[in-house]
């Protein structure tokens, strides 16, 4: 019970309380650049999502059972980037195999998610929070898309009803999504309180 | 002789010059925007990294101009990342060496610098296309650009939160630090005036 308890824990905290694109400012190109419309947003979310889990997951392994024994570290960034690319590419060509619809939904953004800071930022947190357990690794790193997933979809969707809005002309365009960001990131602080590091 | 000289002269300024304010990184570009508001709580920091940004666009730049000819299309961006993530490793490791304070505030924001648009931006554009020595001064540039709109944004942030640049009193002894500037807010919202007064500006200048 305990367990589920702090995994349940863990995943709120990182959908909602530590939201890797309002505290941590993971991930801001992609959420200033594609979040125009809710669907491509909605298909950006889900792609890394996906592979946030893979590669948080598969990098930990690879540190903690082959880098950290042999006392390679020093190699970890590298390591990290081939496994991230190598996720990235093995994701794109099973969903190409195997669901082409999917792979219509998600299309260019596969490659470029390769060089999404929210994917090498989860990989170096898991390091830095020192986790030792696999299904912790998993739950934390699928909560990290997930968050990324909201924060864009709500973002997306703020915008589209922007278009329609009176904003001062120097403001149009990324000005103006920052500053709304920053007003979402205030309404993000409120959940802080909710559970104590 | 004389006409090739200028010209050459001409395309190192221009080299050089392109990245601190027509093509600015921060400002016009829109690109590699998560340090500029992750670090920027302070002047210093935001100096480190811009320093440990302009080191590794250089270097890569350098290394990726030499090997331009060899590369592979599909294999590029590959070689390009994993240049970056050598040099990113050797700054790693000397921040860690000489100013572990400074180290343990940039935390994993310096390994992220591997995955800065920026760098494989300007490897792309420019490095896999032209000579070393136009990449390189394209390289610093761009990264004096970068480091010129972090401390910007640093020092306007830093003074409306604490009252101190740098750690120096600036201030008058009764103002009231505004303690939002330091929190995500305050970065987000700051960045997005700095680009609407970038935005004035640039109209100003083409009208």
């Amino acid at each position: 019970m305990d367990r589920a308890n702090v995994l349940l824990m863990g995943f709120l905290s990182m959908v909602l309380v530590n939201n890797f694109v309002f505290t941590k400012f993971l991930g801001t190109c992609p959420y200033i650049g594609v979040s125009g419309r809710l669907d491509s947003a909605f298909g950006m979310g889900l792609a890394v999502t996906f592979v946030t889990a893979l590669s948080g997951t598969l990098t930990w392994v690879v540190h903690f059972y082959i880098l950290t024994p042999m006392g390679l570290e020093i190699t970890r960034y590298i390591c990290y980037i081939v496994i991230i690319a190598g996720a990235v590419q093995l994701v794109e060509m099973y969903v190409r195999r195997f669901f082409p619809s999917l792979y219509d939904v998600f299309g260019i953004f596969l490659p470029l998610i390769s060089t999404n800071c929210v994917i090498l930022g989860i990989c170096l947190f898991i390091d830095i929070w020192g986790t030792d357990n696999i299904l912790e690794v998993v739950v934390l790193s699928t909560g990290v898309g997930i968050g990324f997933t909201l924060a864009i979809c709500i973002m997306a969707g703020i915008r589209e009803s922007l278009q329609l809005a009176d904003v001062p002309e120097c403001l149009k365009g990324a000005p103006i999504t920052l500053i709304t960001a920053g007003l979402l990131a205030m309404a993000f602080m409120g959940f802080a309180g909710m559970i104590k590091a | 002789m004389a006409n090739e000289g200028q010209a050459k002269t001409g395309v190192y300024r221009n080299a050089l010059l392109a990245g601190l304010w027509k093509e600015n990184p921060t400002f016009r570009v829109l690109i590699g925007m998560c340090p500029p508001l992750a670090v920027t709580t302070a002047v210093k920091p935001a100096l480190t990294m811009g320093l440990s940004v302009i080191f590794v666009l250089v270097c890569s730049n350098i290394v990726v101009s030499m090997m331009r000819n060899l590369l592979k299309p599909h294999l590029r961006i590959i070689m390009f990342t994993l240049t970056i993530a050598a040099f990113v490793t050797i700054c790693d490791l000397f921040l860690r060496a000489y100013t572990p304070a400074m180290s343990e505030i940039l935390g994993a924001y310096v390994p992220l610098i591997i995955v800065n648009c920026i760098i494989i931006f300007r490897a792309e554009a420019c490095a896999s296309k032209s000579s070393v020595v136009v990449s390189m001064l394209d390289a610093i540039g761009m990264g004096g650009g970068f480091t010129i709109a972090l401390c910007i944004l640093a020092g306007i942030r830093e003074v409306l939160a604490s009252g101190r640049l740098a750690g120096i009193e600036v201030m008058p002894s009764g103002y009231v630090p505004c303690l939002a500037m330091q929190m995500p807010v305050g970065a987000f919202v700051t960045l997005g005036l700095l680009l609407g007064l970038a935005n004035v500006l640039t109209r100003k200048k083409g009208a």
